[in-house]
């Protein structure tokens, strides 16, 4: 929302052109590549991004996924690429349009341009081979794309990208992703050593001669840029000095699981949890870790249960439809107080839904999708950073209460890019073995505290342990219980867990002050565009904070204090919810968002919501909208 | 692997560390004359024999009547959900190879709600015990019709007699690549039961056992016939297998087939004539899915000084 707002001056670059040059100067800045499906743009993206994050600039990186498989060529549903939005200082979301646009044709073009996906008086550069082809409903839908295109204030500049890459390659196809990323190299100026590291890194698995050609097609790019475009954008490193890793949050979930002493994932693919696997399929074996790819996600579950039970936690991953399936295990591994860790990577739902898309829907379902009473953990990611530190309190959570852990992320937790501080690996993390000493005469295997209802764990091989577990109602000693007030006190100890964590957490902190007009709260991966809308609102003076919740269950302690100081609570999230002004819709059968239904029941505090399910990351400007038209009226606080 | 022969009499050794009574858990809950109790009882004797640790031990189970077993072996024992012992046995067995791991289902359990995870276990070749006590009926919840519910049978779901030929799950787990070891026995052939639990136990792959089982309440009369006339058995023998010498007298059909053969297995699991009990087909040089996995070598730090080697590679 704010990124068109940096100063512009005009200035000869000397070094390259013998043309003026406008450079425009930004410390956020968004720029977009999308072709077909196929044509490279996203690892032109990636490329960029990973270039830009080592020289120092705040990146956050989003794929642009196309709804099939197979789209046709050229139609608006096939866009498919990356956005990659760059900063001078930490990127914590995608923002709301794109400044620059290189597409590979009209049509993936103009997708964006009615996605509202391009800021107005964007730069966009567009391949023009498609102008005067030989067929005459491409040139005619070249028109109608470019007549769709005026009026916006967008800078529309015609690449001959096909024509200039035919003079290096025989399929202009395979390369105009790297003319593409010359053409950005120079327009943002990057670091042409560090392009081509990249380049190196990014076609490791392939022959010297397809890097060769990659290098040449990036070369070209950056020429033709010099010779012809007339603006550079210049968003100044700031991050320089700071050990950084970068990656997506299906990575740092892997890498979280190894830092977390965790050696047995058991998963059956299903977008867009899967890539975790493929992640610690490169490197969990050099631990000694193993990742079982099961014959569905029923039996994933059951493998993951059966590995915890006899050892070491183990994890499962998984989307929504996935954890519907695993609901029965679940119940069990709560039941009979089985350490596990699960992995929801929400996409939108329900049923099929969205499977690419981001979506927050799974909130309730993870809390309550177990029939019968099933107390456990459910906490969420709210940064990719937090995906790998999120795995390693899981699993601590898990083997100090014997319970399910269950870690909720998202396909834009998922799929973005962005560079983190680098994790200072700590040997606690991992955990210890466990304990396989003797267990001592009458010592039961759930010898519940009767305060805590925290209780050893037998485990196979541990001498004098032996008892039968079992997802029937049980006592102390895991006998099948036939007495009536057995289960009312199986029950209080399962509950009490629970509390016991809740009474360890701390008070979450408020973001900006601590009374006001508006408190937003979040959870998942909106904590940046939340934040940066409300941080826009303070800055025009508006009496607004957020709250980003961790903990979802047990929720963190001290809300509705917090809730109190603020005349107006209303929750931000992916979503759906009823609008208060739709039809039929009341204040009595409004179906509100799934935090705001949490909140409201565990607060008492009449608490509000604003939810979108577009199947796209939250925008920080829309959000900025939500938050002027939600103050509540009659001054400030 | 030689075969196994065996007598009727337990063996009484005084120098062993465990006897069948320290494999006694709780008292079984099954009616009277039910045939989970031989089965049980076979078993003890064969941990008895094996000198199995119990701490070393795990029974998995899934719901249903004969689910109730591990309760009733003290070891440890996993009473889990309807259908799914097998992937839990499978998540024990990757994370613990150690230990030594015996599954009991019922057909419901394998046959019907668990099936994939019998065709998927079944290839994965897991080194263990997998028991599925067919009675051919659901006993817990009184008498619904079983994929293995011969035709005809009449049950509280299907009072005009089941409609479909029951489920062949010899011919079925035959049917699955990478089979290993499958069997089948009769709990009413008490010396036979334990002459197959033996070889199973032996086997060193996923041991597939189908044990041919009375309920007393629901199917009396199924295997009454079998059970009464000697002549309606047939007993496969082989080096290979299993030989119960000791039974030549009562059950006179016995045919010489060897295990290595899948083909006769095949047409022998195919045949109704007669009830075919043995070993129809064991291969002990198939892949075992617990081969891939190496367990964890490093310490701790060792761990710590890898997993920076490969953060190195995402390092801005």
């Amino acid at each position: 929302m704010t990124t068109n707002s940096g100063a512009t001056d005009t200035a000869t670059d000397e070094r390259r052109t013998d043309h003026e040059v406008e450079v425009i100067r930004d410390r956020m800045h968004t720029v977009e590549i999308v072709s077909d499906s196929g044509e490279g743009a996203q690892k032109c993206g990636q490329i960029f991004g990973a270039v830009s994050a080592k020289m120092g600039n705040g990146v956050w990186t989003v794929e642009i996924i196309p709804a099939e498989i197979q789209p046709p060529a050229r139609s608006p549903a096939g866009a498919s690429g990356n956005r990659i939005r760059i900063g001078t200082d930490e990127v914590t979301n995608w923002g709301d349009r794109t400044n620059v646009c290189v597409a590979f044709n009209e049509q993936v073009l103009v997708a964006r341009h009615r996605l509202d996906a391009i800021e107005s008086g964007a730069l966009l550069l567009v391949e023009n081979m498609w102008k005067d082809h030989r067929d005459e409903d491409i040139r005619a839908e070249w028109t109608a794309a470019m007549d769709e295109l005026q009026g916006h204030g967008y800078r529309i500049i015609e690449v001959p990208m096909e024509e200039r890459c035919l003079t290096v390659v025989d399929d202009a196809r395979k390369g105009k992703n790297m003319f593409a990323l010359g053409m950005l190299a120079w327009i943002f100026d990057r670091d042409l050593d560090l392009t081509r590291d990249q380049i190196a890194h990014a076609f490791r698995k392939k022959s010297e001669e397809v890097y060769e050609k990659n290098v040449t097609l990036l070369e070209l790019g950056y020429e033709w840029a010099s010779e012809n475009l007339d603006v550079r954008i210049d968003v100044p490193p700031g991050l320089e000095g700071e050990d950084m890793v970068v990656m997506n949050g299906n990575q740092a979930v892997a890498f979280g699981a190894v830092a977390a002493g965790m050696e047995l994932a058991a998963m059956y693919p299903i977008t867009p949890a899967t890539s975790v696997s493929h992640q610690l399929g490169e490197i969990f074996h050099k631990f000694g870790g193993i990742v079982h790819q099961a014959e569905d996600e029923i039996a994933a579950a059951g493998v993951a249960i059966g590995a915890s039970y006899s050892g070491k936690v183990a994890f499962t991953i998984t989307s929504g439809p996935g954890l519907a399936l695993k609901t029965e295990f679940l119940g069990l591994a709560i039941m009979s107080e089985i350490p596990l860790v699960v992995i929801d990577v929400q996409r939108g739902g329900p049923s099929t839904g969205l499977p690419t898309k981001v979506e927050q829907s799974d909130l309730l379902a993870t809390m309550f999708g177990q029939p019968g009473d099933a107390p456990h953990v459910v906490m969420a990611a709210a940064t990719i950073e937090e995906c790998f530190h999120s795995m390693i309190t899981a699993r601590r959570i898990a083997e100090t209460f014997r319970t399910v852990v269950i870690v909720l992320t998202d396909a834009n937790l998922a799929t973005g890019v962005q560079p983190f501080r680098r994790p200072t690996l700590d040997p606690v993390w991992m955990g210890s073995r466990p304990d396989m000493s003797p267990v001592p005469e009458g010592k039961p295997p759930y010898d519940w505290d009767e305060k805590t209802g925290l209780s050893q764990r037998f485990i196979p091989g541990q001498p004098g342990g032996m008892h039968t577990l079992t997802g029937l109602a049980h006592d102390e000693r895991s006998r099948v219980a036939y007495a009536s007030d057995i289960n009312q006190k199986s029950s209080a100890m399962r509950s009490r867990k629970l509390a016991v964590l809740h009474s360890t957490l701390q008070p979450p902190k408020v973001n900006g002050a601590d009374s006001g007009d508006l408190l937003v709260v979040g959870w998942g991966s909106t904590k940046g565009a939340i934040e940066e809308a409300v941080e826009a609102a303070r800055e025009q003076g508006l009496a607004v904070s957020s709250l980003h919740l961790r903990f979802l269950s047990p929720l963190e302690p001290g809300l509705r204090e917090i809730f109190q100081r603020f005349r107006k609570v209303m929750t931000v999230e992916i979503n759906y919810s009823d609008e208060p002004d739709d039809p039929f819709i009341t204040e009595e059968n409004r179906r509100r968002g799934q935090l705001a239904w949490l909140l409201r029941a565990n607060t008492l505090v009449d608490v509000d919501c604003w939810t979108r399910v577009l199947g796209e990351p939250l925008r920080p400007g829309v959000i900025l909208d939500v938050i002027r038209s939600n103050l509540p009226k009659g001054g400030a606080a | 692997m030689s075969g196994h022969s065996c007598s009727l009499l337990f063996p009484v050794e005084e120098d062993r560390e465990y006897s069948m009574s320290d494999y006694q858990g709780a008292q079984a809950r099954w009616c009277p004359g039910c045939g989970d109790h031989s089965v049980l009882t076979a078993t003890q004797r064969l941990l008895a024999s094996e000198q199995l640790k119990p701490e070393e031990t795990v029974f998995v189970s899934g719901i249903g009547c004969s689910s109730r077993f591990p309760h009733y072996v003290s070891s440890y024992g996993f009473h889990g959900i309807h259908g799914r012992a097998l992937p839990v046995a499978t998540g024990i067995k990757l994370h613990r190879p150690d230990l030594h791991v015996f599954v009991v289902m019922g057909d419901g359990d394998c046959t019907s709600i668990g099936a994939a995870h019998w065709l998927h276990a079944t290839r994965y070749n897991v080194d263990m015990v997998a028991l599925m006590l067919d009675n051919n009926i659901y006993g817990l919840t009184k008498m619904q019709t079983s994929p293995t519910t011969p035709e005809g049978y009449r049950s509280n779901t299907q009072p005009m007699g089941s409609f479909l030929p029951a489920l062949n799950p010899i011919e079925a787990t035959l049917g699955v690549t990478n089979a290993s070891f499958v069997a089948q026995t009769a709990e009413w052939m008490p010396a036979h039961l334990y002459a197959t639990l033996e070889a199973a136990y032996k086997h060193k792959g996923f041991s597939f056992v189908r044990i041919l089982q009375r309920c007393p309440v629901f199917t009396g009369d199924i295997y009454q016939d079998a059970v009464r006339n000697p002549e309606m058995i047939e007993m496969l023998e082989h080096p290979d297998g299993v030989e119960v010498p000791d039974l030549h007298q009562i059950y006179q059909n016995i045919s010489r087939h060897d295990p290595r053969n899948m083909d006769a297995a095949r047409e022998l699991a195919e045949k109704t004539d007669r009830i075919r009990v043995g070993v129809f087909f064991r291969d002990e040089s198939r892949p075992r899915y617990e081969e891939t996995r190496h367990l964890p070598l490093h310490t701790t730090d060792e761990k710590m000084g890898i997993l920076n080697e490969e953060l190195d590679k995402y390092a801005v």
